[in-house]
C-alpha cells in the first residue's frame, strides 16, 4: 500500500473543518484524480500526503512511514521520497531549468557528477534537454511545467503529488503533460492528481476520487469528471 | 555536514550575492551608510578624547616661592612636594629663567611690555613647576602645598597657581564628552543592527517563494540556512570594507587640509594609529550585522 488514510480530520485554526472522517488506500502505481468544487478539501488532502500540513486527527503513512506524527527533523527525509508539482510550477526563477531540476538532487547531497547524469536524462525524458540553460521567463508554460515536472521525479519519488498541473495551460498543451505523467505513472511512480479539468479525467480514465465537504463522496475505477464545471 | 556540502554553501552563497542584484546592493549601501555614520562618530570621539588627554596632561602647578626663601628651606620644600605620591615631578623655575620664559610667551610684544625688567631687576619670584600623577587630583595637591607653609615659620610658599575653575570646567566637559561620546555610539550600534537587519528581512521575504520551494524537495533547515548565513556575512563584510576605504580617504584627506592650516592649533590623531581597531570593529560588527540580520530573518519561513 502506498497512501493510507485512516480516519483522517483536518481542522485549521481559524475554525475550517477541512477534512472529516476521510478514509481511502491508494495502492503502489495506481493514477488517482482528486475532483470536487473549490474549497471542498482537495488541497489540504493533498498537503496531508506531502506533509505540508498533519492531520488533526486519524492516521496517515506513505509508503510504509506513518507521516502523521513525524517529528519537524524528519519531514524533509519523507518529502524526498515525494514529487510535488503545482498549477503554477515554483520553479526558481533565477536558475536556469538545468539547476532548477540539479537543485532538488543538490538538496540530497548527491554528487556532482552523478547529479549532471541524472538531470539530463530526466530532461531528455520531458523533451527538454536542448532549453536546459534557459531561465524559466524564456520557457513558454507548458515547457515550465514539464521542467516542474523534471525536478518532481529526479530523484525517483515513489508518489508524485500534482495539485492542478494543467490549471494555466491551453487544452494542447495540457495533453502533453498528461502523457508525460502517464509515461511516468507507467514506469511505476504512483500519482495523485488534483484537478478542474474534466476533459482530462473523461478521456483519460483513471480512478477518480470525488471530495464534497471534507468527505470522500465517490470513489471509482476508471472514473468520470461528474461536475458541470 | 561532508566538506564538500560546505563548499556548495559558499559557492551558493556567493552566487546569491550576485544573482539578488539590487537587493544585494540595498543590503550593502544600509550597512555602509550605518557603519559610516558610526565610524565618523567613532573618529570624532577618538579625537576629542585624545585632546582631551593633551588638555588635562597639560594642567600644572605653578608654586611661587616668597622672595627672601633661602635655598636650603627652598631644596626641603622641592622634597616635600616631591614625596607628595600624587606627584610625577617637580622642577625649580628659578626666577631668571622665569623672565625668559615670560619674554618667550609674549612674543613680539615682549620687549615694550618688559621694558626696563633685566636679570638685576627681577619682577618674579622663583618657582616650583610641579605635574601631577592623575590631572584630577590637581586641585587637592595644590591645597596640600599651600598647607606646607604651616609647617615652616617663613611661610616660603607665595602663591600656588593652577588655573582654579577653568581646570575643573575643563575636567567636567572631557568626562562629559566622553560619557556622551560612548552611550552615542553604542546607541548608533545598536540603531544599525536594527536598520540592516530590517533591509536584510525586507532581501529576504522577497525569497521566502524560494525557501519553500527548497523544503519542497526536501532540503533540511541547515541545508537552506548555509547559504543564506554565508551571503549575510559577506554583505557585511563587503559593507564594512567599502565603509573602512572611504572613511580612509575622508579622514586623511581632511587631515591633510587640516595640517596646513595654523589656526586649528591642533591636529588630528593619525590614523595609522587607530585604523587597525576601528576597521576590526567595522568589519566585525557589519558581518556580524549580516549574519544576524539573515539567519533571523529566514527562522520564521522555516517553520514550514
Amino acid at each position: 500500500m502506498m497512501i493510507e488514510m485512516q480516519d483522517i480530520w483536518k481542522t485549521y485554526p481559524n475554525g475550517t473543518h477541512a477534512l472529516q472522517g476521510v478514509s481511502v488506500k491508494i495502492d503502489r502505481n495506481e493514477f488517482v484524480y482528486i475532483v470536487g468544487p473549490s474549497g471542498a478539501g482537495k488541497s489540504t488532502f493533498m498537503k496531508l500526503i506531502y506533509r505540508e500540513e498533519s492531520p488533526t486527527k486519524g492516521q496517515i503513512s506513505v509508503g510504509g512511514f506513518n507521516i502523521g506524527k513525524l517529528k519537524p527533523r524528519k519531514i524533509p527525509y519523507v518529502r524526498r521520497n515525494i514529487g510535488v508539482i503545482f498549477q503554477d510550477f515554483r520553479l526558481l526563477p533565477k536558475l536556469t531549468a538545468f539547476e532548477n531540476v540539479a537543485f532538488a538532487m543538490e538538496v540530497i547531497e548527491a554528487p556532482r557528477k552523478q547529479i549532471k547524469k541524472r538531470v539530463n536524462e530526466v530532461l531528455d525524458l520531458v523533451g527538454l534537454r536542448s532549453k536546459g540553460n534557459r531561465e524559466p521567463s524564456q520557457l513558454s508554460g507548458g515547457e515550465q511545467q514539464r521542467i516542474a515536472i523534471a525536478r518532481a521525479i529526479v530523484n525517483n519519488p515513489s508518489v508524485i503529488v500534482a495539485d492542478e498541473p494543467t490549471g494555466n495551460l491551453d487544452p494542447e498543451t495540457s495533453w502533453g503533460i498528461m502523457q508525460l505523467l502517464d509515461e511516468i505513472n507507467f514506469r511505476g511512480t504512483t500519482i495523485v492528481m488534483a484537478t478542474h479539468n474534466r476533459d482530462i479525467v473523461n478521456k483519460m480514465r483513471k480512478r477518480v476520487l470525488a471530495i464534497e465537504h471534507g468527505q470522500i463522496v465517490r470513489d471509482q475505477l476508471r472514473g468520470e469528471y461528474g461536475y458541470e464545471f | 555536514m561532508s566538506f564538500k556540502t560546505f563548499l556548495r554553501h559558499v559557492r551558493e552563497g556567493f552566487k546569491n550575492v550576485f544573482r539578488n542584484g539590487w537587493m544585494s546592493v540595498a543590503s550593502i549601501t544600509s550597512i555602509v551608510v550605518s557603519l559610516l555614520v558610526l565610524g565618523v562618530f567613532i573618529l570624532l570621539v577618538l579625537n576629542v578624547n585624545s585632546l582631551a588627554d593633551k588638555a588635562d596632561s597639560q594642567v600644572q602647578i605653578t608654586v611661587h616661592l616668597s622672595l627672601e626663601t633661602k635655598q636650603a628651606l627652598r631644596e626641603t620644600l622641592q622634597n616635600e612636594i616631591g614625596s607628595m605620591p600624587e606627584v610625577s615631578k617637580v622642577e625649580f623655575v628659578p626666577k631668571d629663567q622665569g623672565l625668559e620664559e615670560l619674554r618667550k610667551d609674549l612674543g613680539p610684544d615682549a620687549d615694550s611690555i618688559l621694558e626696563g625688567f633685566d636679570k638685576d631687576n627681577n619682577p618674579l619670584n622663583d618657582a616650583f613647576r610641579v605635574e601631577v600623577v592623575e590631572a584630577t587630583t590637581v586641585p587637592f595637591v595644590a591645597e596640600k602645598i599651600e598647607a606646607l607653609n604651616d609647617k615652616h615659620p617663613e611661610k616660603p610658599v607665595y602663591k600656588v597657581k593652577y588655573g582654579e575653575g577653568a581646570v575643573e570646567t575643563l575636567f567636567k566637559i572631557t568626562r562629559t564628552i566622553r560619557n556622551v561620546g560612548f552611550v552615542f555610539v553604542a546607541g548608533l550600534g545598536v540603531m544599525s543592527m536594527f536598520l540592516i537587519s530590517n533591509t536584510i528581512r525586507v532581501t529576504i521575504l522577497a525569497r521566502r517563494k524560494e525557501i519553500g520551494i527548497m523544503k519542497l524537495v526536501g532540503a533540511t533547515n541547515a541545508f537552506i540556512r548555509w547559504p543564506f548565513f554565508i551571503e549575510g556575512g559577506l554583505i557585511g563584510l563587503l559593507g564594512s570594507l567599502i565603509t573602512v576605504g572611504v572613511l580612509y580617504a575622508g579622514y586623511s584627506g581632511l587631515n591633510t587640509s587640516m595640517k596646513g592650516d595654523p589656526l586649528m592649533g591642533w591636529t588630528l590623531l593619525p590614523f595609522d594609529d587607530i585604523w587597525m581597531q576601528l576597521s576590526g570593529l567595522l568589519v566585525g560588527l557589519g558581518m556580524l550585522i549580516g549574519i544576524w540580520g539573515s539567519t533571523v530573518s529566514i527562522r520564521k519561513f522555516l517553520k514550514i
